[in-house]
């Protein structure tokens, strides 16, 4: 045993794979007592914000007194603000007046704000009208100036009070983000019902693997059974789990799910269910490997020895063979986790998951950020890391499999 | 017998010279096994020289060795492999690979019928040996020389457009030996070749091994078995090894009728033969197991298990002691007085 | 070994039965795929009786084994077991059979559950034969007695896996475990033909031990003629399912009757007669 360990750690393979998912289970520990609360609390009102700290505009103009504020004059914080102000779109606006007023476009570049506004400048006329312009378009292009003489001009804020002036905020005033009472990071953005990713995110994994581990020990225990069950009695036994593994086998797997889960309904479709559903729905593979190993230990002369011994078959089974298939039913173990998890994610992204209103999967995560159209409109924060994630499980789960492998059957080894 | 046979041939050219090799496996946590601890003989041509031991004793690893061919996790460690004048110990296994297996050595392993590949004709394999060493020759050429060799050596040249799975396990054994001597190798080593097959096999394999022999086209073989009678009637000389190293060396004859160290004289009378005199005849047993190779004892390795030995036995290290006709034994009592004790027994 | 082992083989013909088997088929598959690998044997073991079954592989051998052992059903025939014909068709029955027939087999590595301890092993088979209820100090006793039986020293074997020991101990590990159940009958299959050939003189001597002392039948299944020639009162030649040839060792070796049992001899290398390679003919087989 001691001596199987220190083999099993011996493998990089495993190690890399174990650590991975020692880090993820790590996170799903503590990411919570630091940041606690649930998961699907919603934050935000409006929908996919930005990744990023965010800090609260009323408490940095407010609660930061004259004397915490800092005069810092910074030469390219006009450049930066403008830079930042014009959008791509208005750079494309701004060069097709150009082109109107018979510029000569080439060389102009996008990116540099100094010169593109300087050449506006020059350019810009509010009277002019050529043939074929819109009036609409002609108040487009002034609203345009408008914004840009204001973006460049003003130099101060000022806070009002109802009615009353507070104070002044000038270009050049600075708070130390640290003195803001209320600034809140949010490192993966909030999702499209305002609910903050990463911690939405740690909840799912914890849920997700939940659900995998479950289906995991379902499979693995029935497959364990139905194996060891159809090897060792063999005959009419053998036949008969056979023909059920085969009818399993033949139809696909995943559209047995979904059908499976289609006919529950929503209010009984927990994560437990849905695990229970998978783990039910993937066990012939492991029942097909056991048995096929339980043959070929049936007719070790240790077998028939503890036969001749008179035990029960009962014992010789817990005793003489379940041993030596161990090692096995535990890759196995871990490779129906790692199907699991898939499979949840699977489902979930077809809808056929959890009902959606208690607890965060990574599939429901996926299947929100589809409903939601996350992919079309930019907001990659809402489904890229839920993929890596489930990914890395997968990922982990496989390598210490592999590793295991290589440990387990010399032949393998390189 | 097969040793007056022999005798007309030999002429005196040594084939095959290994002085003081010594080889070792390396385990996956570093260890090292050191299973050929400074071997040294001669084999001279048209002679064959056999290896006997019991498992573990390190035969099989001197048989890899001799080829000059290491790889992972067996490393060489020091001495000299001189086929035929020619030095091929130290020389960069890709050399070994082109130019010396199968021209000047080839290996037959104990398993070597479950080497062929079974979705390819056996022409293919002697195609592949032969292009290894001349890429350039003709596909008929290599035919009919591969036919010529089926034909002398009796089997039957159906064979060549036949696939392994199609042949029986002696056929299959034959038949990799004669592909692997295809090229006429002036030493062959063979590791139990006829280990995993019934007797009638086993004697057809022998007899086409000294076919090869006789008609010239190996010039010398290292013969390596655990089964002794089968040892006696092969090879000319037999070696017994134990723990790495060379016990005692002889003719066949001396060495089944005349053991001197006690290892060998122990592995001489657990011989059973059907033949008459069996029944009666008092069986040696040798208490004990070999010594972990990976921390050799100092002293005489066999020691621990001698009925003969004395306290100094485990001190001091046993020289190889020359003796009569080139004969070599490595026990420190004398030769009268192991002479003394055996016939006691 | 023992001294005065008798070169001639002993006549067993008025010893009473021990284990007989009667027109003893048994057929593997069905339709084209049907092997016959027992076809039609009868033969009788004696009490005290050292048998020896030579065939080559795939002769048929080790399945007649596993049919004695009542490991395996045979297709047709009967077996008796002292004269009775043997039941074996309930748990409980073939409980009973098992405390007449042990076994040893060829490989040792494979005879012992590697994650039990040696003495686990020993204990078992106190456990198994009514010892349950005996005192620690008496079961250290009989296994320490069977241990010294094989030469092994049982303190040295307590909290030791099967796999710290090496083939012939194992072995005799094996023979240490049949002298704790003392069956009637003890089958060894081929238990020599994976140990070394120092260690195999002390394995048989044992067997012979067990055969003088406690008066047990010996079965023993080998392809090597000259040991079962060594070794045994009375051999049986198996070619192809069936007996070709039996009698008396001395008789069926040094002037064997059938086709087979000449070849067979004749093929094996000896160190006294002459090995005939000339009567071998390459181009067949």
């Amino acid at each position: 045993m001691k001596n199987t360990l220190r083999n099993i750690f011996h493998s990089g393979k495993f190690v890399a794979g174990f650590v991975i998912f020692v880090i993820l289970l790590v996170t799903i520990i503590v990411y919570p007592l630091i940041n606690p609360g649930s998961p699907l609390e919603q934050i935000g009102v409006g929908t996919f914000a930005k990744p990023g700290t965010y800090v609260s505009l009323y408490d940095a103009a407010k609660t930061s007194p004259d004397r915490e504020r800092e005069t810092l004059r910074l030469s390219d914080a006009d450049d930066k603000r403008l830079a930042k102000a014009l959008s791509d779109s208005d750079r494309v606006l701004m060069v097709e007046w150009l082109g109107l007023k018979g510029v000569d476009l080439e060389g102009i570049d996008y990116q540099d704000t100094e010169a593109l506004l300087e050449l506006w400048h020059e350019n810009y006329d509010s009277t002019f009208k050529p043939k074929g312009m819109t009036s609409a378009a002609q108040k487009k292009y002034k609203r345009l100036n408008d914004a840009l003489l204001d973006l460049q001009t003003g130099d101060n804020l000022t806070v009002m009070s109802e009615g009353e002036t507070l104070s002044t905020i000038k270009k050049t005033d600075y708070v130390n983000v640290g003195t803001v009472t209320n600034v809140k990071l949010l490192p993966l953005g909030t999702d499209n019902f305002g609910r903050d990713v990463l911690k939405e995110l740690v909840g799912a994994t914890k849920t997700s693997l939940g659900v995998g581990i479950v289906a995991g020990i379902v499979a693995t225990l029935l497959g364990l059974s139905m194996g060891l069950l159809s090897g060792y009695v063999g005959g009419i036994v053998d036949d008969f789990i056979m023909f059920i593994t085969n009818l399993f086998t033949v139809i696909p797997g995943f559209i047995l799910l979904i059908l499976i889960s289609y006919s529950i309904s929503q209010e009984y479709r927990g994560p437990a269910t849905v695990a229970a559903v998978i783990g039910f729905t993937s066990w012939p593979w492991t029942a097909r490997s056991v048995r096929s190993q339980v043959i070929s230990l049936r007719n070790r002369d240790h077998v028939n020895l503890s036969k001749l011994s008179g035990h029960s078959m009962l014992r010789i089974v817990v005793t003489d063979i379940l041993p030596y298939i161990a090692s096995y039913v535990v890759m196995a173990f871990i490779l129906q986790v790692s199907s699991g998890i898939l499979s949840e994610a699977q489902l979930s992204l077809l809808g056929l998951g959890p009902k959606t209103t208690t607890t965060p999967t990574l599939g429901l995560m996926m299947n929100w950020a589809m409903m939601y159209s996350a992919h079309t409109n930019g907001s990659w924060w809402a489904y890229f890391p839920v993929i890596l994630t489930i990914t890395l499980i997968s990922f982990s789960l496989n390598l210490m499999n592999t590793g295991l492998d290589q440990v387990f059957n010399p032949t393998l080894r390189d | 017998m097969a040793n007056e046979n022999m005798e007309k041939k030999s002429s005196g050219k040594v084939m095959l010279e290994v002085r003081n090799l010594k080889t070792k496996y390396v385990t996956r946590f570093g260890e090292s096994v050191y299973a050929v601890d400074g071997v040294s003989f001669k084999i001279e041509e048209g002679k064959s020289l056999g290896i006997a031991g019991e498992s573990g004793c390190g035969k099989s690893t001197l048989a890899l060795s001799l080829m000059g061919y290491y790889f992972p996790p067996l490393h060489y460690m020091s001495g000299d492999i001189i086929i035929d004048g020619k030095n091929i110990s130290g020389m960069d296994p890709d050399t070994v690979r082109k130019t010396i297996l199968g021209t000047e050595i080839a290996y037959i392993p104990q398993a070597a019928m479950n080497a062929l590949n079974p979705t390819q004709k056996i022409i293919r394999f002697i195609e592949d040996v032969v292009h290894a060493h001349d890429p350039k020759m003709d596909k008929k050429v290599i035919r009919e020389m591969a036919e010529k060799r089926f034909a002398e050596l009796g089997l039957p040249s159906k064979v060549l457009d036949q696939h392994a799975v199609e042949l029986s396990g002696g056929m299959k054994q034959r038949t990799v030996i004669a592909v692997s001597t295809i090229l006429n190798p002036k030493v062959l080593i063979a590791d139990e070749p006829s280990s995993a097959l019934d007797v009638t096999s086993q004697k057809m394999v022998i007899k086409m091994m000294r076919e090869l022999m006789d008609k010239g086209h190996i010039k010398a073989m290292v013969f390596i078995t655990h089964e002794l009678p089968l040892l006696y009637n092969v090879t000319d000389d037999i070696m017994v090894m134990y723990a790495g190293q060379i016990v005692e060396r002889g003719t066949a004859k001396e060495m089944v009728f005349d053991p001197t160290h006690p290892y060998s004289h122990g592995l001489m009378g657990s011989i059973l033969v059907p033949e008459e005199g069996t029944r009666g005849h008092k069986l040696t047993a040798i208490p004990g197991t070999p010594p972990n190779l990976k921390h050799p004892p100092a002293g005489c390795r066999f020691a621990d298990r001698c009925k003969y030995a004395k306290p100094e036995c485990k001190f001091y290290t046993v020289p190889e002691k020359e003796f009569g006709e080139n004969r070599m034994y490595r026990c420190l009592l004398g030769l009268d007085e192991l002479k003394e004790v055996y016939s006691h027994e | 070994m023992n001294e005065d082992r008798i070169v001639a083989s002993k006549d067993f013909t008025n010893a009473p039965l021990c284990l007989s088997g009667r027109h003893v088929t048994k057929v593997f598959g069905f339709g084209d795929k049907k092997t016959i690998a027992v076809n039609d044997v009868s033969f009788d073991f004696h009490e005290g009786e050292f048998v020896s079954i030579v065939g080559e592989s795939g002769s048929g051998k080790t399945t007649l084994s596993k049919i004695l052992l009542g490991l395996l059903n045979h297709t047709e025939g009967e077996i008796l077991f002292q004269g009775q014909p043997r039941d074996i068709s309930t748990g409980k029955k073939r409980n009973a059979y098992w405390k007449g027939i042990q076994a040893i087999f060829q490989d040792p590595f494979s005879s012992y559950n590697s994650f039990h301890k040696i003495d686990a092993v020993l204990l078992d088979c106190i456990n198994m034969r009514g010892g349950k209820n005996l005192p620690m100090e008496k079961k250290i006793e009989m296994m320490t007695e069977a241990c010294s039986f094989v030469n092994l020293k049982f303190a040295e074997l307590t909290n030791k896996y099967p796999f710290e020991l090496s083939g012939g101990q194992m072995q005799r590990l094996m023979i240490a475990r049949i002298f704790l159940l003392k069956p009637k009958i003890l089958l060894a299959d081929e238990p020599t033909s994976m140990v070394d050939a120092c260690s195999r003189a002390t394995i048989l001597d044992m067997l012979l031990q067990l055969r003088d002392e406690i008066g047990m039948t010996i079965i023993f299944i080998t392809h090597d003629i000259g040991l079962a020639y060594y070794i045994s009162d009375t051999v049986y030649i198996m070619e192809h399912g069936k007996f070709v040839e039996y009698g008396k060792a001395d008789e069926v070796i040094l002037n064997p009757k059938a086709a087979y049992t000449k070849r067979l001899i004749s093929d094996v290398p000896k160190i006294h007669e002459e090995w005939d390679l000339s009567t071998v003919d390459l181009a067949n087989g």
